[in-house]
Order: structure tokens, then sequence, then C-alpha cells
């Protein structure tokens, strides 16, 4: 018993997550179509249950029920598996995540991660980079123009803003001197890490942004030019999984953001606030990138380009430079 | 447990490098030989290594295979129509370097004494891996580096030459 | 650069500030917004203040009709009062243009403020005689058609209220 229990543990904490992700995912929805309606002055859906809390069931009822249509030019194998890769990945880069303090049951202290890898770090790059597949696999088996310009823009665009996200989490585990996201936590019990390097914290937040594909980095799917760019064939829960991909990889990059530069689960009063502090700092993060759909027009795809490989890589380079510099300077971590 | 994974994963990385090389549709051949990296990236992992897996991950599957689906995706090309067989001419050499590469290992097999410790046992963490990158292998990090410079530099030459001819 | 910032901000700012201004949608079903004065929906018949029919079925409206949607078949009740056998309005075509309340020379036919009466299939739509027939007077209460134009010919000519008598053109000089 003794020797299953940690397998036990592993696996209790896997399922909790993928139920509690996947809730939230669709409630996730829910909380953009309200708050983007609210900021257009609008209501959003309010029919299904009060305040239309019960809309994202009735979503997924009609998803489900939808007939999962094959096009005829498609390639079936890859077809049928693009949308898995794409939720798939971003599923999986929960397992790292802290999303609060170690508990203690029964004497044995739980890590909140479901593993604590020791490269945690670039295991959120290894996911995110593999979830490129998802969408150009998505766009070129479709067998459809409109989505394969789709996959083709949306593996272009998470390539190159990939770059600046791995560089600007660079700075983050110079300052814990660790992959591990545990560490990464555990060195911010004071003080953030986006007080020491900010510049690195807002060029994560845009390059998140731009990897998860959403208003105003959403050329992949931009409706006015691509009808739905690389999903357009996709229907039923195949389609669903793409848009349930979407808002989990939502989550999971606002939950990493805390993680790597807001000090994760850390907050002031008793240790089992942890959880509600850490979800209240996702749940800002993921606010932010509401509001930003809410506000920002899309770019052009040569602007994007620009954006990320003129500006975006490079400031994140000189960060690189300069926080390394001032660690030393100021000894800001014992190294 | 250890072991039945690793033969599971073996098995899955054999089977995909295989269909990797004999698939007439190249895209299927990407995505069969991201798979195979993937079960190694794994394998890695399970061995102690887990930098080295994630960096296969992210560099081998996530970047440069997708740079490949890339251009294929960019080219359009089809379903290959040559012989799957198409040099006759490369299978003397491949013979030879497959009989080589077999020996080797026969040898490495069966030449040296059987150990009870385990290679999974081993682990090296990311931070001896890096010191020992940047001690003791600095010498082959500064030269890789100055040849990926090389490369991004006559990329850059190859790129400009369309402008200004 | 500071342009950008600075045009970054607003925008953000707008977007946060109506946010917490209450929506200007109208919940359909449950608020309804006040009609004009002289909205105009659905066609009813009406009938005069003595609680007869006030369509003569002269087939105006019918004809007047831009999209033809109204259709009728007129009969004789015998004393020469003319009414329609049937009448019938395809609400799936009309329009609401209200031409035929124009053209209708006994006020007849009429537009209502009723505007919610879609149907789940399109022939329900079709609305028969007895569906558009009401019981009251419409906008009009007073008018009576044939109590000014009489019914048929009445003999002697004249003995209609309100009508004068025939004018003898031998005696009408100067």
């Amino acid at each position: 018993m003794n020797s299953c229990a940690p397998w036990l543990i592993i696996i209790i904490k896997a399922f909790l997550i993928l139920f509690v992700t996947l809730t939230l995912a669709a409630y996730m929805v829910l909380a953009e179509r309200k708050l983007l309606a609210r900021m257009q002055d609008r209501y959003g859906p309010n029919r299904v249950g009060p305040f239309g809390l019960l809309q994202p069931l009735a979503d997924v009822i009609k998803l489900i029920t939808k007939e999962d249509i094959l096009p005829t030019q498609a390639d079936k194998f890859i077809y049928l598996i693009a949308p898995g890769v794409v939720a798939g990945t971003v599923l999986l880069t929960f397992a790292v995540v802290p999303f609060g303090a170690p508990v203690k049951i029964d004497g044995v202290t739980v890590q909140m991660p479901v593993i604590d890898l020791n490269v945690g770090a670039l295991y959120f790059l290894a996911m995110s980079s593999l979830g490129v597949y998802g969408v150009a696999l998505a766009g070129w088996s479709s067998g459809s123009k409109y989505s394969l310009f789709g996959g083709i823009r949306g593996s272009a665009q998470m390539i190159s803003y990939e770059l600046s996200m791995g560089l600007a989490l660079v700075p983050a585990v110079m300052l814990a001197g660790s992959f591990s996201l545990n560490d990464i936590v555990a060195a911010q019990s004071r003080v953030p890490f986006v007080v020491y390097s900010p510049l690195a914290f807002a060029i994560f937040l845009i390059s998140v942004a731009a990897e998860s594909r959403r208003i105003p980095f959403d050329l992949a799917e931009a409706e006015n030019e691509l009808v739905a760019g690389y999903h357009t064939e996709y229907s039923g829960m195949r389609f669903g999984l793409f848009y349930i991909g979407e808002y989990v990889n939502i989550i999971v990059l606002s939950a990493l953001a805390v993680t790597f530069y807001l000090g994760g689960w850390h907050g002031p009063g008793p240790l089992w606030l942890s959880f509600f502090w850490f979800f209240l700092k996702a749940a800002v993060i993921a606010f932010f990138f509401i509001w930003m759909r809410a506000t920002l027009p899309r770019l052009r795809y040569d602007q994007l380009m620009h954006l990320g490989w003129k500006f975006l890589v490079p400031l994140s380079l000189a960060n690189v430079l300069l926080t390394g510099f001032l660690a030393l300077m100021f000894h800001w971590r014992n190294v | 447990m250890n072991a039945l994974a690793f033969y599971l994963l073996s098995a899955a990385a054999i089977f995909s490098t295989l269909m990797a090389i004999s698939r007439r549709e190249l895209i299927h051949a990407v995505v069969y030989l991201v798979l195979s990296f993937f079960s190694l990236a794994l394998i890695f992992f399970m061995m102690g290594a887990p930098l080295i897996a994630a960096l296969e991950v992210l560099i081998y599957a996530g970047a440069i295979m997708v740079l490949f689906l890339f251009i294929v995706m960019m080219l359009e090309m089809g379903a290959a129509k040559i012989p799957l067989t198409p040099f006759r001419k490369v299978w003397g050499p491949a013979v030879v370097i497959a009989a080589v590469i077999f020996f080797s290992m026969a040898i490495l097999f069966f030449g040296t004494p059987q150990t009870a410790v385990s290679p999974m046992t081993a682990f090296v963490s990311p931070r001896r891996f890096g010191q020992a990158l940047y001690t003791k292998y600095y010498l082959a990090v500064e030269a890789v580096s100055l040849l990926l410079l090389f490369a991004l530099v006559g990329a850059l030459y190859l790129g400009k030459r369309d402008n200004n001819p | 650069m500071s342009g950008l910032l600075t045009g970054l901000f607003e925008a953000f700012a707008t977007t946060l500030r109506e946010m917490f201004r209450k929506p200007v949608t109208i919940q359909y079903p449950e608020e309804k917004k006040p009609l004009s004065a002289r909205a105009r929906w659905r066609i009813v018949l009406t009938r005069d203040p003595e609680g007869e029919e006030r369509c003569v079925a002269c087939y105006l409206c019918s004809a007047v009709c831009p999209v033809s949607c109204i259709s009728m078949q007129s009969a004789d009740r015998g004393d020469g009062r003319r009414y329609p056998e049937w009448f019938r309005i395809n609400f799936g075509r009309c329009i609401l243009c209200g031409m035929c309340e124009e053209a209708c020379p006994t006020l007849a036919i009429q537009l209502t403020p009723d505007y919610e009466f879609c149907k789940y299939k399109a022939l329900d739509m079709v609305y028969e005689k007895e569906d558009l027939l009401i019981d009251g007077t419409g906008k009009d209460r007073e008018y009576n058609f044939y109590k000014h134009a009489g019914i048929g010919v009445v003999n002697p000519k004249g003995k209609n209220p309100d009508e004068y008598g025939p004018v003898d053109i031998r005696s009408n000089m100067p």
C-alpha cells in the first residue's frame, strides 16, 4: 500500500486537475462572453439558468449532438487526431503547475503539481511547442485553402513567439536558480519576480497572448479573411476540442504567468488560503486577456512578425542581460 | 515497471521511425518522426536525463520538425511518386555501415561484463548538466555557437542577395 | 512610442469604463420597446357600427398590394350588398406597407399595432377571413359606408340619408 500511495495520489491529482480545469474552461467561455458583452454595453448570455450559468452545459450538449463531418478532401488520420493534439498538449501543461501550498494529509506531504519536474519550465515550453502541430496539422489535413492558410499562419506565429516567451522565462529561472516550478515559487516567498524584472513579465504576457492565438493575435483564425482558419472544416465535438483547448490554454498560461512572476500561491494569511491567492491572481491575468480581446484590433501579418522578431526578441535578450547584470550587482540571489 | 515502459517506448520509437522512412505522404512521415522523437525523449527522461528529454522535445520535435512541416505544407508536395528504394547504388555503403554498427553494438553487449547497477538509476540534474557544459565542454559550446553564427550570417547573405543583385 | 502607449492606455480605459455602464440592450420578451403612435403591423377586417362587415369585396386592396398577398372571392348577398365569400391574406408575403388600408374605400381593411404573430409553419401565416374579421369598428367608430352609398339602386332615387334627390337637368337653368 505504501509503495502504491504516491501513484494513487498522482492519479487522484491528475483527475482532479482534469475535472477542475475543464469545468473552469467551460466557465471561462461564459465569463469571456459575459465580460465582452458588458464591455460592449450588452448583457451577454443570460437565458440558460440564473445569470446564464448553465450556458456552458447547453453549449457542450449542442456540440456533442452535432454531426462530426469528415470532408472528402481531408486526410482522415491526421484530421481526426489534430484537435486532440491541441487540447492534449494544453492539458498536459497543467501537470507541472503548483497551484497551492503543499498539503499534509495523514502525515504525507502532498505537493500540488502532479509531478514536480526539475525541468518544469522547459516542459512547459516543450508542450507549447508541440501544440503548434495541432494547428499546423489541422490546417493542412482539412484539405481547404482557408484552413491551410490558417495553419501556416498559426504555426509561423507560434514558432516566432515561442522564442520571446522562452527568453522572457529566463530571468525567472535565473533568479530562482532552477527550472522547477516549485523552486521558482519558493524563491518568490517574499518578493515576486515581477518586481525584479517587470519587463520580462510584460514580454511574457504579450508572447503568451500570441501563443494562445487570441485577438489581437488571432491571425490563424481571422474570421473576416479565413472564415475560421485552421478549424474551418471542423464540427461537433472536434471543433469543441479546439474551443476548449483555447480556453484551457488561457487558464494554463495565466496560471504560469502567476507562477513565474507573481509569486505563485504565496499571499498573506494562513497557508490554506494559498489556493485562493493563486486562483485570484490567475483570474486577474485571465481577465486581462479578455480585456485585451475587447480592446485591441487584430494585427496584420507583417506587423505580427515585426513585433515578434524585431521588437520582443531583441528586447527580451537585452532584458536577460540586464537582469543578469543587476542580479550579480545587487546579490539578488546567491548564485 | 521501468523495464516494461522502456520496452514499450523503444518499440514505439522503432516502429514510428520505420513508418517515418517508409511513408509516401510526407506529412505522415513528419508526424511519425515527431512521434519517434517523443518516445526517444521519454526514454531519455526515464534514464535520468530530464534536461536532454525536454530539449529533445523542445528543439527537435518542437522546432526543427515544425520547420519541416512548414516547408512541406508550403511546397504542397503530394505523395511521392518515386519508388521506395530509389538509389540502388546506395545499398552497398548502407549495408556496410549497418554491419559496422551492428558489430560494434554486439561487441559492446557481449564484451563488457554485466554490472548489477542499472543505468536507469543514474540521474543528472539540469544544474550539473549546465555546469559541465560551461566548464568542461566550453570549447565545444563556443565552437557550436560560432558555427550557428556563421549559418545565421550565411542565411542572411543568401536572403539579401535576391533583393540587391 | 509615447503616442502608442497613451493610445493603448486610452483604449483599455475606454473598455473598462464601458464595462461598468448599464447595457443598452432591450431584453425583448420581458421588456418591450414602446411602439410609435402610427406603428402598423397585423391586418384586420373591421365591421361597421351596426356589426355588419365593412368589406364590399371591391378588390382594390388586392390590386394595389405590391406583393400580391391578398386574395378574395366576391359574392352578392341577394339584396345587392356585396361581401367577400372568402378573404385570404398571406402574411408570409405581406410587407406591411399599408397600401391596402389606403386603397380601401370602406375603411374595412386596417393595420393594427400587434406585431407578435410569428408562427412555426409557413402555412400558418396564411390568414383566412374568420382569422381576419374582428368584432369592432377599428379606427373610425362612426363610419358606415352603406348608410351613405345605399345598397344597390334605391327607388325612388335619392332616398338614402344625406343624399340629394336626382337632378333634373332640364330645370337646371342659370
